[in-house]
């Protein structure tokens, strides 16, 4: 069995893009949170099987490790750390559902029109791009990142950075009943504020002494 | 039956058509309403990686690349911001968010 073959081809496109509406619009309509985010982690993994059939391994995969890995994992956590008031938030929900829908078929309708009028010709490139560089995908992606878009990919970086620091200063607080050392003051502090040196007589100590036994 | 580029660009037509109704539906459910900002990135990437396979131009998944960065950095300050929100007002209804009185 030849993967390239058309029919199986548009087979495993149809299976996945099916697919891919319908967890999609489970996101939306789905009454409980967690079960949208869940049904987003499906809808990323049949855009990723749509990718794979693109050729575009490397992003397929990046995109179940970025947004399965770590992103529906965050919107999970967050999800079921907020205590929600369901009913409350979808009370409208009724109110909306057609016009939402006429909207939404307005759009796909204008769309396509335009997009299968435009692009209904265009097969895949008889000579695949990756041919001069004759090597894999993840290759020919990594060349152009780091030796083309080197300075995007550093302000990628950058990006990720001022998210991560973003993201940590948001939800940073200071618990006033919670014990912790304060380095800055422990450096700072003057032996002078500790300890006190007092200079006395001998026989006024003995004074001291005497006195102290009467009591 | 071939599978044109116009196939996946009008599934990319339907996914955003998707998020947009989504964002229609659950206009107080700030989370869900980023899960439809996300549905919508990914139905530009999906334009994006078929345009890059069908016209045989690999900066087009670099953009792509780019586009996945973004989206995490956002999510993130996006759902932290959220719960900032939640710890402050004990909601996370877009309705009652309204304390700049525009």
């Amino acid at each position: 069995m030849t993967f390239d073959t058309p029919t199986i081809f548009s087979l495993f496109f149809y299976a996945f893009a099916s697919l891919l509406v319908i967890a999609a619009l489970r996101v939306v309509t789905a009454r409980n949170p967690v079960h949208a985010a869940l049904f987003l982690v499906l809808a990323f993994f049949c855009a990723s099987g749509l990718w794979m059939l693109l050729k575009a391994e490397f992003l397929s995969l990046a995109l179940i490790l970025v947004y399965v890995g770590a992103v529906m994992v965050l919107f999970i956590f967050v999800v079921m750390m907020l205590d929600l008031d369901i009913e409350h938030l979808r009370r409208d929900y009724k109110k909306f559902l057609p016009v939402a829908f006429l909207m939404g078929a307005v759009i796909v309708l204008e769309l396509s029109i335009v997009l299968i009028r435009s692009f209904i010709g265009t097969n895949a490139p008889v000579q695949p791009m990756l041919e001069e560089l004759s090597t894999n995908n993840t290759h020919a992606l990594g060349m152009l990142i780091f030796v083309d878009y080197v300075y995007a990919f550093e302000v990628a970086g950058v990006i990720l950075l001022v998210a991560i620091i973003a993201a940590v200063a948001l939800t940073l607080r200071n618990r006033k009943d919670a014990k912790s050392q304060n380095v800055a003051e422990q450096v700072n502090v003057n032996p002078a504020d500790r300890m006190r040196i007092v200079k006395m007589g001998s026989d006024m100590a003995a004074k001291q002494d005497t006195r102290a036994e009467k009591k | 039956m071939n599978i044109t580029l116009a196939h996946y660009l009008v599934l990319g037509a339907i996914l955003f058509a998707t998020s947009v109704v989504g964002i229609f539906l659950n206009r107080k459910n700030v989370i869900v309403l980023l899960m439809a900002i996300e549905l919508m990135l990914l139905s530009v990437n999906m334009n994006f990686v078929a345009f890059s396979h069908y016209l045989g131009d690999m900066a087009g998944q670099v953009f792509v690349f780019f586009i996945l960065t973004v989206a995490a950095a956002e999510a993130a300050i996006g759902l932290a911001i959220l719960v900032v929100l939640f710890r402050k007002v004990d909601t996370i209804n877009a309705e009652d968010l309204d304390h700049l009185k525009g």
